[in-house]
């Protein structure tokens, strides 16, 4: 397969250096792709997803009608990153997921940092996600953001920085698993050479992390549970895989009961205790009588259960005040705070239009920055100004200068590509990078990550919902490059 | 039994026993179809009434009738196969078992979960091309993608809880498919009576073995075909899988490992409904039922059969929810 004709566009790569020629750590991987017969890449790329149909490894589309599935688009040009990269990653993130559980426990107790005049008072009682009825509440071994999966994204100046940090219900990691296990299965001949840390061991260090924070009545032989809200949720896949993984119990809603101030699961022999609640679902879902009155899908009480700590959740409610985007601009501030040290893994530059000044310079740019509401995912809510139309920052502007506390800025930043099988070639196309890190007695980072790829040419959006498809992510050993692993 | 694992959930053990019942389904409605094509080229001169039997057979015959009238080979097959709507259907079926099976994913193998999503995705491919050259094979298919699912499920499935929830389900769904064939079969080929012993009866009661699998089977035992013989064989031999005898028996088995209760003695209701009716086939004869009128003793068999579904239903699946439903007035969301 020739490589020729491929073009940078004058974008950062992660395969190619701004010579156009192969990094050290891909050289292997693109003479493997070179020796290819022409349609071979293509071949095995078909194989892959006819894998994935018949697994079953898909996601619901909501607003279709039940049972409607599709697969998550998989591309098998791997995304790798050196060792020495990764140890510098790793420990950024294990910095700032520290501070950011500092920081949550700090807010439902003392609230030390809004004493200092760290974070102003007003950002924190105006979060969305701030959860009141969590004040004064002592999860196990005071851990609040017990699974995360932080976005990261490479600029064109080379620099990783850190986009979101997505404290509450992360999704994502079984794809890490399954794109493993697919590229192994489908494309087995481009590891040769190269040591790729694996990423099996996931569901071990999840289901450590999960019974290390038992109550501790419960701690030498805790029932773990992981609570879906049902198989026509976007993420049923993901539940019940890692349920499977874990050997564990999937349960949903209904399936859960207080009784007597303890929660219990209902079996074919009665009701059975529960321990450790692995919930994918949101805070406003849990309980009925603490947080949406409304909701159908929680269990009434849970709450109380939580707080008297006779049930452990993770994550922790009230963990959404630091999703918050205005909060997260905050975070490097954070760090200096609880850490005492400066932040190893950069934020991305924000202009809070909360700010007078601050706001008057986003109107004046919007068709430079990208605006993002403070509370919105999934890339919805969301300004691209260098993509936009007149009206569309019109409209923006508007809702800017409505309310202000709801929207941030950042310079629009040019996400560093990958080569993707784009029909019979190969074309540059932009990524992200979500690690996940697992917080339990001490911090663990996965190494590997979801590496998501916004397929449509030019697109800077890589979620799943808008386009996006995702690569193996490869985490090289460190050992030297070209070290054999027979 | 022993519990090393935790208990089952109530959704999930009702949730693998409809699995298992759906896949039987599934294959005993392409079985019964595809008996009847062979059937009709070695009697062409006898027409239409040749498909009734199986709209009879699948116990949906008043909708068949409001829909489609008379039972025509193609409605029939249209009906049976690919009816969406019709929720009996292998398509139905497929499904069902499917959706069932997505539910528990984390308690079946990834095999099992691999196989019966497989000849879901197969059979959605498939109507578009469901020629009826084509048809005998895709039945066959079938057949053979749910024999396998039955043995790749006892190769990679603990016998734990679940599987005898699964087992339960495969075994009340065969014992009753069972009963229904040869009810409808025999009802129809009592008025030929005076004619037995013609060649067309002895290929109309062949058919009978063949819809279950059994004409083989009956051969080496019986040798000779005798109504009286293969109603001894198909509702009370010991030894053959679709006997009602032997399906209830094992049914009876995975009960009480599920249960604990020891072989002999009862605990839950639906332990004290299937006890009583697998010692009354140990005890009773072929002569004692034909006398007593086939089709009477058929017909009680399945009331009996579906009293025991609605004990396991209350015994294990669904009595949580009730209750929930009754003490906290949630209505339970998501998976419909």
């Amino acid at each position: 397969m020739q490589l020729k004709s491929y073009q940078m566009n004058g974008f950062y790569d992660e395969v190619f250096d701004a010579d156009c020629k192969a990094r050290a750590e891909a050289r292997l991987l693109l003479e493997t792709i070179e020796s290819l017969e022409e349609g071979e890449l293509l071949r095995c790329q078909r194989a892959a997803e006819t894998l994935l149909l018949q697994m079953g490894i898909t996601f619901n589309v909501y607003g279709d009608s039940a049972g409607t599935e599709r697969i998550f688009p998989f591309d098998l040009i791997p995304r790798i990153v050196r060792a020495e990269e990764w140890d510098w990653i790793e420990r950024g993130l294990k910095q700032r997921i520290h501070a950011l559980n500092e920081f949550i426990d700090d807010i439902y107790h003392d609230q030390k940092i809004l004493k200092d005049k760290i974070i102003p008072e007003e950002i924190i009682n105006s979060a969305a996600f701030y959860r009141p009825q969590c004040r004064g509440i002592n999860p196990p071994g005071r851990v609040w953001c017990h699974i995360t999966g932080t976005d990261l994204v490479r600029h064109g100046d080379g620099q990783i920085y850190v986009l979101e940090d997505n404290l509450r219900v992360p999704s994502g990691v079984s794809y890490v698993l399954e794109n493993r296990d697919l590229m192994k299965r489908t494309f087995p001949r481009v590891f040769a050479g190269l040591h790729v840390r694996p990423v099996d061991i996931y569901p071990s260090k999840l289901l450590e992390t999960l019974e290390a924070i038992a109550p501790s009545r419960a701690l030498d032989n805790p029932t773990v549970v992981l609570l879906t809200p049902g198989m026509y949720n976007s993420a049923y896949f993901e539940h019940s895989f890692l349920a499977q993984r874990m050997g564990i119990q999937l349960v949903e809603g209904r399936d859960l009961v207080v009784q007597d101030g303890w929660v219990c699961m209902r079996t074919t022999k009665g009701l059975r205790r529960v321990d450790v609640i692995y919930r994918r679902i949101d805070d406003d879902f849990l309980d009925p009588q603490a947080f949406r009155p409304d909701s159908l899908l929680g269990v009434p009480g849970l709450v109380d259960v939580y707080r008297a700590g006779r049930v452990s959740l993770a994550n922790a409610p009230g963990n959404g005040v630091a999703d918050d985007k205005v909060v997260y601009s905050y975070v490097p501030d954070m760090i200096r705070y609880y850490e005492g040290a400066d932040p190893i893994l950069p934020n991305v530059p924000t202009f809070l239009c909360w700010d007078d000044k601050d706001r008057q310079h986003v109107l004046q740019n919007l068709d430079k920055l990208v605006v993002k509401s403070a509370n919105e995912a999934g890339g919805y809510g969301m300004l691209i100004g260098p993509h936009s139309t007149a009206a569309q920052r019109e409209e923006f502007a508007a809702k800017i200068t409505e309310k202000p506390r709801n929207y941030i800025a950042q310079p629009t930043l040019a996400l560093s590509r990958v080569p993707t099988l784009v029909e019979d070639h190969l074309e540059g196309r932009h990524v992200d990078l979500r690690p996940y890190i697992l917080y339990g007695k001490d911090i663990y980072v996965l190494p590997g990550g979801l590496t998501r790829v916004a397929l449509r040419p030019g697109s800077l959006v890589v979620n799943s919902s808008q386009g996006g498809g995702s690569k193996d992510t490869w985490v090289l050993a460190p050992t030297e490059i070209g070290a054999t692993n027979e | 039994m022993s519990s090393e694992t935790a208990p089952l959930l109530s959704r999930a053990a009702d949730a693998v026993y409809w699995m298992a019942r759906y896949i039987e389904r599934a294959e005993n409605v392409a079985r019964f179809i595809d008996v009847n094509l062979h059937l009709q080229l070695d009697l062409p001169l006898e027409p239409a009434h040749q498909w009734q039997p199986l709209i009879d057979t699948s116990g949906d015959a008043a909708v068949f009738r409001e829909r489609q009238g008379k039972a025509k080979k193609a409605t029939v097959i249209k009906f049976l196969v690919w009816d969406t709507t019709n929720l009996n259907s292998i398509s139905s079926c497929l499904r069902a078992a499917r959706e069932n099976a997505r539910s528990v994913r984390e308690i079946i193998s990834s095999e099992m979960w691999e196989q019966v999503n497989g000849m879901f995705l197969k059979i959605q491919s498939q109507r578009a091309l469901a020629e009826s050259e084509r048809l005998a094979e895709i039945l066959r298919g079938i057949r053979l993608g749910c024999h396998m699912f039955e043995g790749i499920t006892d190769a990679t499935m603990s016998y734990n809880e679940a599987w005898h929830f699964l087992r339960l389900g495969r075994q009340l769904e065969r014992a009753d498919k069972t009963s229904r064939i040869l009810d409808v079969k025999y009802f129809m080929l009592l008025p030929s009576a005076n004619a037995i012993g013609t060649p067309y009866d002895d290929i109309h009661w062949s058919a009978v073995l063949k819809s279950v699998s059994g004409f083989e089977m009956y051969r080496k035992k019986y040798g000779r075909i005798t109504p009286r013989d293969i109603v001894d064989f198909l509702v009370l031999d010991r030894e053959f899988p679709r006997a009602i005898r032997h399906c209830l028996r094992v049914a009876d088995e995975s009960l009480h490992a599920i249960t604990g209760t020891p072989m002999g003695s009862c605990e839950y209701p639906s332990e004290r409904s299937l006890a009583p009716l697998r010692a009354e086939l140990d005890y009773t004869s072929v002569d004692r039922i034909i006398s007593q009128g086939l089709h009477e003793y058929l017909d009680a068999l399945q009331v009996r059969m579906n009293t025991i579904d609605d004990n396991l239903g209350r015994d294990f699946f669904a009595e949580a929810l009730i209750t929930q439903a009754q003490t906290q007035t949630v209505t339970t969301g998501g998976t419909s």
